[in-house]
């Protein structure tokens, strides 16, 4: 089952609510991926202690133009929808932060001037979250949560290239397993390509009018364009007023649980404390939160 | 005329209620524009209630379209696509290709690959601007479509048309509420401003997310300062942030504290000034304070 925590709103509390899961279904039967896609600013780590084991860097196909071959005839700067290509004669200037890597250039060389290098815009990080602790950090093990984190370098633009890198490494996860996704705010690409795939999207939202207004735009994006499974969870509720609950109410979008708001939760956060650790009860409530959704989407 | 974007890092830090309370301050000083880069999820519109004036189409970029009677679902269009964009439909009567628009990137290939003409490239209709009157001055938002790409083109766009009214009212400031992150919006939202304030909270997201925005900052050479709200809630956290600040040279603009009047001000559709909280109130004119020094020096 792959649930993507996600929310339009930035702030709202989806890595407390991602990471809590994560918590809450380790030490259980089965395995479980816990997915930090918000590579502009991930901050899941800072929660679950990861060790990690294992770092990539990830990028995009940009081209390198061998002048030898080239006859300067424009073809790539012609094929090129994103500008990524100025070419004077047989001087073919490059600038990689407009490409896409979609390959056109190389491809439609009449001769073959062009081979393409990975450009790295970012890392993917894996390892263990929990389980059998070892000299140097945590060993995986019964209990232990598959850690998995990209970044995107400061100074890029393009998130989803880091995101597919990150999802690539659940693919590996049998059957049964429980894959969380951390999804940044917004409700544009990135958060679209954290989106893809998954059995439920689970929107956090606070009961505010800045809340409401992104869980309309979040809703519209995962359940009407995308089709997902949605539900909600409130956080910080008692802070606003019940507009959120009366919105959920009238679209028939069930309201999975409401996490009170109290200081006590904001000052363990504070601390990088999991929620799960910081009020007794919560494990459990997520447990049974697990057990319904898997129930919903049959996985 | 100077411009001021109010960036975080990380989301829900309080840059929108941060921005409302500036441009407040600034409109009473001298004319203000205000933009609200955050495409995604742009919030500010409900806090400074706004009329609106001029609606516009943003179109950017292009998706492909295929014309099933062309096709003879050869696949080459498949092959050379690289985003996944191109997906085999099989069912009892007939196989065909579709186009997944939110997977398109628009590169063409699929256009050069096919050579039964079946492909064609469209301009993609990916959202719309708005020019309003709103209580502290021309506000200038947009509404990117949901799972569109290149939304930091959107804010360069409504930052131009800012600029351009700015410029002709003789305006004196652009206020700029940016989106989180540290990606093309945040690039596009702070290019060439005279200031970036960087709204935090004392908590670990917050300060790893806070460094990865004044890296950003640092690599684009916008100069920054510090606001840390909330700053109450975790005292050594707050210490924590005053020495990353000092050790980076970047100045500590002002604390704003932890305040249940923020949140209630937001439900009824207030700044934080409108609604007389004296702390938060002054807090907030420091910042301005700060903002302005570093303006004229």
């Amino acid at each position: 089952m792959i649930i993507t925590v996600a929310s339009g709103k930035g702030g709202t509390g989806k890595t407390t609510v991602a990471t809590a899961l994560a918590l809450a279904a380790a030490a259980r039967a089965r395995p479980v991926y816990l997915l930090d896609c918000d590579v502009e600013e991930p901050n899941a780590h800072l929660f679950v202690n990861p060790a990690i084991e294992s770092e990539r860097a990830v990028g995009i196909l940009t081209p390198v133009v061998d002048a030898e071959k080239c006859d300067g005839c424009r073809h790539c700067a012609e094929v090129c929808s994103f500008n990524a290509i100025a070419a004077y004669g047989r001087t073919v200037l490059v600038f990689n932060e407009l490409c896409h890597g979609c390959g056109n250039c190389s491809n439609l060389c009449p001769t073959g001037a062009i081979r393409e290098e990975l450009r790295p815009t970012g890392s993917v990080e894996r390892g263990w979250a929990g389980g059998v602790k070892a000299a140097d950090g945590w060993a995986g093990g019964t209990g232990a949560i598959h850690f998995i984190r990209g970044t995107l370098n400061v100074g890029e633009a393009m998130a989803v290239p880091v995101i597919r890198e990150v999802k690539k490494e659940a693919r590996d996860a049998p059957r049964g397993a429980l894959v969380i996704i951390d999804a940044p705010p917004g409700t544009s690409c990135p958060t679209v390509e954290c989106l893809k795939g998954a059995d439920y999207a689970l929107l956090v939202t606070e009961p505010t009018p800045f809340g409401l207004h992104d869980l309309k735009l979040a809703v519209e994006v995962a359940r009407d364009q995308l089709g997902r499974r949605v539900g909600v969870i409130i956080n910080r509720d008692g802070l606003g007023d019940g507009r959120t609950e009366d919105y959920c109410r009238g679209e028939g979008i069930p309201v999975l649980m409401k996490i009170p708001h109290d200081r006590r939760i904001a000052v363990a956060y504070s601390d990088g404390i999991p929620l799960t650790e910081a009020l007794d009860g919560y494990t459990e409530k997520f447990r049974a939160l697990l057990e319904r959704l898997a129930t919903e989407v049959g996985r | 005329m100077k411009q001021i974007v109010v960036l975080s890092g990380k989301g829900g830090t309080g840059k929108t209620t941060l921005a409302a309370a500036l441009a407040q301050l600034a409109s009473k000083e001298g004319r203000v524009a205000l933009v609200d880069a955050d495409v995604d999820a742009a919030n500010l519109e409900l806090i400074v209630s706004p009329v609106k004036l001029e609606q516009h189409q943003f179109t950017s970029g292009r998706v492909a379209e295929i014309d099933e009677v062309r096709c003879r679902l050869c696949g080459r269009c498949e092959g050379r696509c690289r985003f996944g964009a191109l997906v085999r439909l099989v069912d009892e009567r007939r196989v065909l290709y579709r186009i997944e628009p939110t997977d398109c990137e628009g590169c063409s290939a699929c256009f050069h690959a096919c050579v039964h003409g079946a492909i064609r490239m469209k301009d993609r209709l990916a959202g719309e601007w708005f020019k309003s009157q709103s209580r502290f001055g021309q506000l200038f938002h947009a509404r990117l479509y949901p799972a569109q790409e290149n939304s930091g083109k959107l804010v360069t766009l409504i930052r131009q048309a800012a600029r351009q009214a700015a410029a002709e009212a003789e305006g004196e400031y652009i206020i700029i509420d940016g989106p989180p992150g540290v990606g093309c919006p945040v690039m596009a939202a702070s290019t060439g401003v005279d200031v970036a304030v960087m709204v935090t909270e004392p908590t670990v997201s917050g300060i790893h997310d806070l460094q990865r925005v004044l890296d950003v900052a640092g690599h684009f050479s916008v100069p920054a300062v510090v606001v840390i709200n909330k700053h109450d809630l975790n005292p050594v956290r707050t210490e924590e942030i005053k020495r990353l600040c000092a050790s980076r040279d970047i100045e500590v603009a002002g604390l704003i504290p932890y305040d249940e009047a923020v949140p209630r001000a937001m439900t009824r559709g207030l700044t934080v000034l409108d609604d007389g909280n004296e702390r938060l109130s002054s807090a907030v004119a420091e910042v301005w304070t700060a903002c302005r020094r570093r303006l004229e020096g």
